[in-house]
């Protein structure tokens, strides 16, 4: 593949960064990057790997855009109420980017479909807002050999971690989704809108580092923050022998949905 | 002694296990919290019997499901 002018134009701001440069950029044109959930965190991820170039974007959103949403998924906007969000957020990339590709999932991820949906793409990334699908994610990833960014936001909260086959995964740091009553309820559980945008924009630089293989992901260590006193920390891992999917004596040999509905004001049904 | 809890040193008198450093760091719900010990994960049934001695290193890592 060689850059058209237009491309060298667009991508000058990667392209004189020598750890870039045109190589990285062809790389970040031929890829395909998977956001499930098409949110908080989906929505900043998929405005900055638009803008990147990503060849191809997968979204999966089984939900429609909310008055509510608006606070934090800075990809829709108020003309988009009670569309899907798959489509909102499409429409925003090719405004962004026209070159790029999206393919829409407007589903949630279940055991059933989630193996299909992840087949095509170079990289997975978690934006969703429960801990089923979180674990759903880990657990699939692990089982195709697929790469993948986790992320969680709570309150003023955040933390990320990247999966490569072979190094600690979500269930070696995290067994198994915690007893529902032990979840916050929906009051107890808001987020500054902004929260989201700093992990998100993490996740998707996490992405870009993983294409164009350079940098250090974050592998084996999980990064926490907490905005609301400005502090970071990244904590080393290791990989759990114990763990239920990647140890050993892995015991989870088949995907399984885990039922626990997600916060909502309204009490629609559980989200992607 | 001291012991290293969320990489900050803390002082405490005796040898603790790690249910009782929980309430002591107000962990209101240890249920959302996965505990790493000198980078070892300690099971939830250990909580209890794992006792945290000088310089130990703890990590409290908190569940956060949200995302959108
Ligand atoms: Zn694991």
């Amino acid at each position: 593949m060689v850059l058209n002018d237009e491309q060298i134009e667009r991508f000058s701001r990667h392209i004189i960064l020598k750890e870039v440069g045109v190589k990285g950029q062809i790389k970040i044109i031929q890829s395909k990057i998977l956001i499930i959930g098409a949110g908080g965190l989906g929505a900043p991820i998929a405005l900055y790997l638009a803008a990147a170039g990503v060849g191809m974007i997968g979204l999966v959103d089984g939900d429609t855009v909310d008055l509510s949403n608006l606070q934090r998924q800075v990809i829709h906007f108020t003309p988009d109420i009670n569309k899907p969000k798959v489509i909102s957020a499409k429409e925003k990339i090719e405004l962004i980017n026209p070159d790029a590709k999206v393919i829409t999932y407007k589903e949630r991820i279940y055991a059933s479909n989630i193996m299909d949906i992840i087949r095509d793409y170079d990289f997975i990334i978690d934006g969703t807002d429960n801990f089923p699908a979180k674990f759903l994610i880990n657990d699939a990833c692990v089982m195709a050999g697929k790469p993948f960014s986790h992320g969680g936001i709570l309150r003023f909260d955040g933390q990320a971690m990247t999966y490569v086959p072979g190094s600690t995964c979500y269930r070696c740091v995290f067994q198994s989704p915690p007893p529902k009553n032990a979840v916050p309820s929906c009051s107890q559980a808001g987020v500054l809108g902004a929260i989201a945008g700093m992990l998100g924009t993490i996740q998707a630089v996490e992405a870009l580092k993983f294409i164009i293989g350079k940098g250090t992901l974050l592998t084996n260590r999980l990064l926490t923050f907490n905005a609301f006193n400005m502090e970071f920390r990244t904590v080393p891992l290791h990989k759990n022998d114990k763990c239920p999917i990647c140890g050993s004596n892995s015991s989870i040999v088949k995907l399984e949905d885990y039922e626990q509905p997600s916060c909502d004001l309204h009490s629609k049904e559980s989200k992607v | 002694m001291k012991i290293i809890v969320n990489g900050k040193e803390q002082y405490i008198e005796k040898e603790i296990n790690i249910t009782d450093l929980l309430v002591k760091n107000n962990v209101d719900t240890p249920d959302m919290v996965s505990v790493q010990l000198n980078g070892e994960f300690v099971r939830r049934e250990n909580f209890q019997n794992t006792i945290a001695k000088e310089n130990d290193e703890i990590d409290f890592l908190y569940f956060m499901g949200g995302g959108k």
